[in-house]
């Protein structure tokens, strides 16, 4: 089994990350902060104005380890990678599946069943915790929505119809989101609905944070088994998308970002002032609240549960990892069809 | 695993001053200094055979000791900490 190995968030401006030996060294104003030998590190998450000498960037990438720059506001800017390696085998079948309509279908479909039936147990789970009848009601309502959605997709044979059925499920699930934020929290996360570049509301800036940093470790796992992670399945191919990555992606959305965000935002570890606003709108997390939210993610992804396809007790970090693993025996047609991840 | 390394280098010799820097850049390869000879490193069985061949290497088994102590999990029953210094947990999220 593979190693949940740490990643380093390095969010401090003007922090210069040079190699000393074996080790990674961070400093602020030529002062030492943090020095970690390289074994414990998967990969390095910059934000801003951040230095890397050229040693960090050329170890890192011969490594495999992933080197994302993201820029202040923690949108995705780049990412520094080595040679392709992996196998060309698997990318070949990978690019035999994609140009096949109906294995292309299946995983699609498979992908949106992963997204809406986690999503459902969010909104049950809501259900079960709400405080009032009404609220309890009308996320039934909407997790029996979602149910019906699910119900439909094994017969959906074209894939923009399996496009169409996303999309009003998540429609039904963002609409009762709101239900699930502690009425105390109310009025700061008024969340309505999902809006991105820029998000429009503190939840959404929230969310949209938690994504960048989810669709770069299901993009690690891609290219760790050796998956081309710009093909997708669900997701269109359009230069440099990670179409592949968006599509793993979906079923981890709920449990381990919209879940999460949740979990904060109701014992009140982010408040109004862990969020900045800007001209025209936008809405961010502020550097402090930034670093509430890579300590929370962080340790989610140190928590264990067991997997129901594996029987194994497997970190939440991993979960791609294991995911992407049983895609590449899918399209080496060693499997019959993809499996999602399935909370329970 | 949580290994400990610690050592006793002579630094007598200007060859002996220079396997005790060599000892320190060794283990802080694999862990961080949490005392002036003393280091915690977590390592995996090849990560500790990899150190403990590269210190052997290095030390003169006449002149210096080196000891190598592993630690029981959990660490947080079994390892405690006093005084100003407070090592850092390369496990726990890693933010700068």
């Amino acid at each position: 089994m593979r190693q949940l190995l740490n990643t380093l968030f390095v969010t401090t401006p003007n922090a210069y990350l040079r190699l000393e030996g074996e080790t990674l060294c961070v400093e602020v104003e030529r002062e030492k902060r943090l020095q970690v030998p390289l074994h414990h590190i998967g990969s390095v998450v910059a934000f801003g104005d951040v230095m890397l000498t050229p040693a960090v960037l050329r170890r890192c990438a011969q490594d495999g380890r992933g080197v994302v720059l993201l820029d202040r506001n923690g949108e995705f800017s780049a990412r520094i990678e080595g040679p392709v390696s992996g196998n060309i085998l698997l990318r070949q079948a990978q690019h035999d599946a994609a140009g096949n309509a109906l294995t292309a279908l299946g995983i699609a479909r498979a992908c949106v069943v992963g997204k809406l039936r986690n999503a459902r147990q969010v909104l049950l789970r809501g259900a079960r915790e709400a405080k009032n009848t009404e609220d309890t009601q009308s996320l039934q309502q909407a997790s029996r929505l979602l149910a019906n959605q699910i119900r439909k997709l094994p017969e959906v044979v074209d894939l923009d119809l399996v496009r169409g059925l996303e999309g009003d499920g998540a429609r039904i699930y963002f609409a009762a989101i709101p239900l699930l934020i502690r009425a105390n929290q109310r009025k700061v996360f008024n969340f309505e609905r999902r809006s991105r570049r820029p998000p429009l509301d503190r939840f959404n800036a929230l969310i949209s944070f938690l994504y960048t940093l989810l669709v770069n470790d299901c993009r690690s796992a891609l290219e760790g088994v050796g998956l081309d992670p710009q093909l997708g399945f669900l997701h269109a191919v359009r230069p440099g998308r990670p179409a592949l990555a968006l599509d793993l992606m979906e079923e981890f959305r709920p449990i381990m970002v919209d879940r999460l965000a949740l979990t904060l935002i109701n014992r009140g570890q982010l408040t109004e002032q862990n969020f900045e606003s800007r001209v025209g709108g936008a809405v961010y997390l502020s550097e402090q609240g930034r670093k509430v939210v890579l300590t929370a993610y962080q340790q989610r992804k140190q928590e264990e549960l067991t997997h129901p396809l594996l029987e194994q007790t497997v970190a939440i970090g991993l979960l791609p990892h294991v995911q992407a693993r049983l895609l590449a025996r899918t399209l080496r047609g060693e499997m019959e069809g993809y499996l999602p991840f399935l909370t329970r | 695993m949580l290994i400990l390394v610690t050592y006793d280098v002579s630094t007598e010799t200007p060859a002996g001053r220079r396997r005790l820097r060599q000892v320190a850049k060794a283990c802080l390869n694999y862990g961080q200094r949490v005392q002036k000879s003393v280091f915690e490193c977590k390592v995996d069985q090849a990560g500790l055979e990899a150190l403990q061949r590269y210190l052997l290497k290095i030390i003169c088994e006449e002149e210096d000791s080196l000891r190598i102590y592993r630690l029981t999990e959990p660490l947080e029953r079994n390892v405690q900490e006093f005084g100003k210094f407070r090592a850092v947990d390369f496990e726990a999220p890693l933010i700068v």
